[in-house]
């Protein structure tokens, strides 16, 4: 089915036969053309304007590939002077002194995988729950408004949940949260230091609450495209409806999840309003989830457009360059394991 | 799919289960249920919090002075954002202009000229790659390429960042909605004479336009809350501009400058911008979606 309207794409225009008719019909003699061949063969436009037609889609969709990379020389050349001062290091040194022009982005990189791997650690089993309440335990009339309103969700922009962040859930740590982990999970080192309602576990927290949509309703499209018959087969054997879950869907599926849950990391990464706007912006290296931090997507945010100096600029651009490429291999490994899923399911297109 | 050992002698008559084992089951099925209803109360609880939160605080800021007015000084009360608004509109507007064809052409070449072929692959990979991007990323390298070339911030130059963010989107779900249009519809436009572009044109997109338009209006909102991205390029402005190479106002900038500032009456502000960007991006999504959908009634009767 898929191939063929591309064998018959030029040919097919030009008759009312059907594509098989004319591949042979081609290929036969031409010496007496019938007289519908020949009226279409005056008419004469369709070639041309289908190669053109074809050429200006393709064009178009080189256009993406054009986008991946201008963005990736600009981000190089951009950064070059910071590439050639600091080399390799620049990813493992501590500094950040914009007054005597040393740069370092560990911090920004601790702070990232911080936030990034905390909001997952969040997100991830509370969005395996609502999957698997949507898919196997949720009777039907719920299921459309907790999509909706899912989806809802994803459609809030950052800057208002950070908006919602600064005002709600930073008094929050800032007054119940904060004094109740310190209590009662202090001993682990975690949780010390003054807590002033801003540092990366409020960070972590909102994007936790970000991330999961877009978990959840990814998993849950994983875990619909299990087939019915895997549930019925695991079910017959006298299973309980957990155990169903766990052998007939969850491991069946499990790749995709793998790959639901990086599309989310992907997006922890490279999330900037919200957590700028509650991390605290300080680049230091702590232990304590009460301690302000600093994210690669924050200190552009906060410092791209004061930089003063062409070797600040391009170290924030190379911090730029850094985050490009790790989103890069993290959305094309997440691709891959969701796609390797939902391969086979019907009425998917890609 | 690991099975559990088969008993030594799989003839006899199957032992009956023991009492505990299956009460063991059986509390653990009603944990996982209860776990997996609690978590989804959870993710609810916050969500709904965040959008009644949202409507109470920006619904009691809201006034007619937003609408009409620029902002005001710091320390003088009132001010509005009208200025955030229509900036707005004007960024979105050249975004989806450069962002909807190159996006809904892209996702043609995909879905009627590509298929199956190593080039299409690619391309739609790149495409979910692409999608993945950060927002800030996107605003650096356009500030790198235009803004530092001008040597100064302008409308231009967001839109430009906005639309290289609608691409991705807008090819997944235009090729998406272009591969359920049913084959046998191409046929009889094809077996009739019809020339490939035209067969594409007025019947495979005809037929998706719905899908496709419900994509450009989701992408479109996607982009009407991006903040990141104009940071360094549209910059923001205090007054009313209209021309596309200087800088110029957006809500999401507007709302992130008054959301960071110490003052309460910006901080009311902020919360009415919030409320006046989620309610237009809503409208604007329902609305298409409705209009979308009536197209399809007509289409089919």
């Amino acid at each position: 089915m898929t191939t063929e309207p591309e064998s018959g794409s030029t040919k097919s225009a030009l008759s009312p036969v059907p594509t098989e008719f004319v591949a042979s019909a081609v290929e036969a003699p031409v010496s007496a053309p019938s007289p519908i061949r020949e009226f279409l063969s005056q008419r004469g436009s369709g070639r041309l304007a289908d190669r053109s037609f074809a050429a200006v889609m393709l064009l178009c969709s080189l256009s993406i590939f054009l986008i991946v990379l201008f963005i990736f020389f600009i981000l190089i050349s951009r950064s070059k002077l910071s590439l050639l001062a600091f080399g390799w290091k620049f990813f493992t040194r501590q500094a950040w002194d914009p007054v005597s022009g040393d740069f370092g982005a560990l911090p920004f990189i601790y702070g990232t995988l911080a936030t990034s791997f905390l909001a997952l650690l969040i997100a991830v089993p509370l969005a395996l729950g609502v999957a698997v309440f949507l898919t196997e335990l949720c009777p039907r009339s719920l299921r459309a408004p907790i999509s909706f309103l899912t989806e809802l969700l994803a459609a809030i922009p950052s800057v208002v949940y950070g908006l919602w962040a600064v005002f709600v859930l930073v008094p929050i740590m800032r007054d119940s949260l904060g004094p109740f982990l310190y209590k009662t999970l202090g001993w682990t080192g975690f949780f010390e230091g003054s807590n002033f309602g801003v540092g990366l576990l409020t960070a972590s927290i909102i994007l936790a609450i970000m991330i999961l949509p877009v978990i959840s309703s990814l998993t849950r499209d994983i875990m619909t495209s299990v087939p019915n018959s895997q549930r019925e087969g695991v079910l017959a054997l006298g299973a309980t409806r957990w155990e169903m879950i766990r052998t007939g869907v969850l491991r069946n599926s499990r790749i995709g999840i793998v790959g639901a849950v990086m599309l989310g990391l992907g997006r922890a990464l490279g999330e900037t309003m919200a957590v700028t706007m509650v991390i605290g912006n300080h680049a230091d290296i702590s232990k304590s989830l009460f301690a302000p931090g600093y994210t690669l997507a924050s200190v552009i945010a906060n410092e791209f457009s004061e930089a003063t100096g062409d070797l600040y600029l391009s170290a924030l651009i190379e911090i730029g360059l850094a985050l490009f490429l790790v989103t890069i291999v993290v959305n094309a490994i997440a691709r891959l394991m969701v796609w390797a899923v939902t391969r086979g399911a019907p009425a998917r297109a890609a | 799919m690991s099975t559990l050992p088969l008993s030594p002698n799989p003839l006899r008559t199957p032992a009956k289960p023991s009492v505990i084992n299956t009460l063991r089951r059986q509390a653990m099925n009603h944990v996982i249920t209860g776990l997996s209803i609690l978590s989804t109360v959870v993710v609810i609880a916050p969500l709904v919090a965040i959008l009644v939160y949202l409507i109470y605080k920006g619904a009691s800021s809201l006034n007619l002075a937003f609408f009409t007015h620029i902002p005001a000084p710091v320390g003088e009360q009132g001010g509005g954002m009208a200025n955030s608004i229509v900036g707005s509109g004007i960024i979105l507007f050249l975004a989806s202009l450069m962002g909807i064809p190159i996006g809904i052409s892209a996702g043609v070449y995909l879905a009627e000229f590509g298929r199956g072929s190593f080039l299409g692959n690619a391309i739609r990979f790149t495409a979910d790659v692409l999608n993945g991007v950060p927002s800030i990323v996107m605003g650096i390298s356009i500030y790198s390429l235009i803004v530092m070339q001008q040597k100064h911030f302008s409308a231009l130059a967001g839109g430009i960042a906005l639309a290289i963010m609608m691409v991705p989107t807008i090819t997944r779900t235009t090729e998406e909605m272009l591969a359920t249009v049913p084959h046998a519809i191409r046929e009889a436009a094809l077996g009739l004479g019809v020339p490939k572009w035209r067969t594409v044109l007025s019947v495979s997109l005809r037929t998706a336009s719905p899908g496709i338009i419900t994509g450009c209006m989701l992408a479109f909102a996607r982009v009407a809350g991006e903040t990141a991205p104009l940071l360094f390029t549209a910059f923001g402005n205090q007054f009313w501009s209209f021309k596309l190479n200087e800088p110029i106002a957006a809500l999401p900038l507007q709302i992130y400058v008054y959301a960071i500032s110490p003052y309460d009456e910006w901080h009311r502000l902020a919360w009415a911008g919030s409320l006046v960007l989620i309610v237009m991006i809503m409208v604007a999504v329902t609305l298409v979606r409705i209009f979308a959908n009536r197209g399809v009634l007509k289409g089919a009767s």
